[in-house]
């Protein structure tokens, strides 16, 4: 029980104090994670509403594929990627192994395939009455589209919690491809494995709380931003 | 409803600045380095990163913490430390996915050394592995005076030992012991943790079990382990740090001067004045013992 007070005055310490290190570690994480979603996004979105929309051969079978994606392990896209980025690697010229940038990498392949999934089963689930409507009406390959997105507008922002919550969360993929870098590659879940490691589980305690906390706030804003029509 | 749309503005303040955060994001150069206050001393290398592949133990004991910083300042280099076991930090090198090497297990170091994988293969420093295990002691340990006889009674008491099982510098010094004690160790008192030492020391200390350990590591986590020292001081214990550069004949894309200046850095006068000094205002004792420029064999006597 100590244990538990002492990480909890050690993290409103940190806190109050604004602790360089730990703003830092703070705000690399809320940076990397942050564009690791928005890149996810921008590929999970479209590729997600072609496979809603558009019938081929072969469409269950990539479907399939992106839905087991939901539950990639990070340690094995970690280990993928370092494969990739190593110097020896085929990305090797790229020059970017134990970099914030090469975290970003692996975290948007991990957040990707549930962008993917959750927009292709919330466009699937829309009415088709409705689509054919828009069609009839006369819109534009681009304001079908658009509509359809502004439709399930609801469960993309689901998709956007879901692929931040996977990514923030995640320690395998950033350790393998981050290095933990004091002071660069450092980001909330690593430095709390190294706590641990050291045996300073106040501080590993109090990053913990630190990360829940950004978490829990990230996920707050999104969700009032979803819920903001709701109320009026 | 007022407060809603308050918390909401405030939301989507921290989301916004997030988003403004990432798209300045993404640079390749470290912001925490003081390469500011260096630049005035000393021009920018042409290649400021350095990989340091190297051990746990120096950096869960802290003495990366404190000298990559000095060698930063004094440099202008930028150190990216990967802390893995010293397999792993081998396994790095022979592939050049580093440029300079800190590692503890002399007999693996030296396949590298005789194929020209590292160069400019430096003594740097030693402490000394130390067999750790409960109070109560059930192998009866504290009595015996080598590492033999204390394996031996672990085995045939069946006291639960932890065991790295990750290939790490401290791995390979622990199989090599039971080997020289003519044991194979199986059976469900003997596990491996396949972590670090700091979790591998919180694992036998939960366990009540017994764990071979550097001393650095465990002096720096003692304050949360139930163990006690109950083997020390054989020479065979000891634990002993090189240095080396990847050769970049071998490894074009290894960066030359900057692995050059940290393993000289490491052997420099003033680097192992701070070495000898580390550890002793928090534990009273150091942490680890400066050898530069002695043999390997002198250690200990």
């Amino acid at each position: 029980m100590e244990l538990i007070w002492q990480g909890i005055t050690a993290a409103l310490q940190l806190l109050i104090t604004g602790d360089a290190e730990v703003i830092g570690i703070t705000l690399l994480t809320l940076q990397v994670s942050g564009t690791a979603t928005f890149i996810s996004l921008i590929l999970g979105i479209p590729l997600g509403t072609f496979l809603a929309l558009k019938q081929f051969p072969g469409r269950r079978f990539v479907l399939s594929l992106v839905n087991t994606g939901m539950g990639m392990p990070p340690v094995v896209v970690g280990l993928w990627v370092s494969i990739m980025l190593w110097r020896s690697g085929p990305l090797g010229f790229l020059n970017i192994m134990y970099t914030p940038t090469a975290i970003i990498m692996a975290q948007a392949i991990i957040a990707a395939p549930v962008v993917v999934a959750l927009t292709s089963a919330a466009i699937q689930q829309t009415n088709p009455k409705l689509r054919l409507q828009i069609r009839a009406l006369g819109a534009s390959n681009f304001q079908y589209l658009w509509l359809i997105l502004k439709e399930v507008r609801f469960s993309l922002l689901a998709a956007v919690i879901a692929g931040f919550g996977a990514v923030v969360s995640e320690v395998g993929a950033s350790m393998a491809v981050g290095g933990n870098i004091k002071g660069y590659s450092r980001v909330l879940t690593t430095a709390t494995v190294l706590e641990v490691s050291k045996g300073n589980f106040d501080i590993a305690i109090a990053l913990s709380i630190i990360l829940s906390l950004l978490a829990y706030l990230v996920t707050l804003a999104l969700t009032l931003f979803q819920q903001k029509r709701q109320g009026e | 409803m007022r407060f809603k749309k308050a918390l909401a503005s405030v939301a989507a303040a921290t989301l916004s600045a997030a988003v403004l955060l990432s798209g300045c994001g993404t640079t390749s150069t470290p912001q925490a380095s003081p390469a500011p206050q260096a630049a005035q001393t000393t021009p920018k290398p042409a290649n400021p990163n350095v990989i340091l592949a190297t051990t746990t133990s120096t950096q869960d004991s802290g003495l990366l913490d404190v000298l990559v910083p000095q060698f930063e300042q004094k440099t202008g280099y930028t150190v990216k430390t990967i802390a893995v076991g010293t397999g792993a930090a081998l396994a790095m090198g022979e592939k050049g996915e580093a440029d300079v090497l800190l590692v503890h297990a002399p007999s693996s170091e030296k396949k590298l050394v005789d194929n020209q994988t590292g160069i400019n293969y430096n003594l740097v420093m030693h402490n000394d592995f130390i067999l750790v295990g409960p109070a109560s002691d059930p192998a009866k340990i504290k009595e015996l005076r080598t590492t033999a006889a204390a394996l031996k009674a672990i085995a045939t008491t069946q006291s639960i030992f932890i065991s790295r099982g990750d290939d790490s510098g401290t791995d390979k010094m622990e199989k090599a012991l039971w080997n020289k004690a003519g044991l194979k160790p199986s059976g469900t008192w003997y596990q491996e943790s396949g972590q670090g030492m700091g979790q591998t020391l919180n694992i036998a200390s939960e366990k009540n079990g017994y764990t071979l350990t550097d001393r650095a590591t465990y002096l720096a986590n003692q304050k949360n382990l139930k163990l006690d020292i109950v083997l020390q001081g054989e020479a065979a214990l000891l634990n002993i740090y090189h240095v080396m550069q990847v050769n970049p004949e071998k490894y074009p894309k290894v960066n030359k001067d900057g692995a050059k200046a940290f393993d000289d850095f490491m052997v420099d006068t003033a680097t192992q004045k701070v070495i000898a000094d580390f550890g002793k205002d928090k534990f009273g004792q150091s942490l680890f013992f400066p050898d530069a420029g002695k043999k390997m064999e002198d250690l200990g006597k």
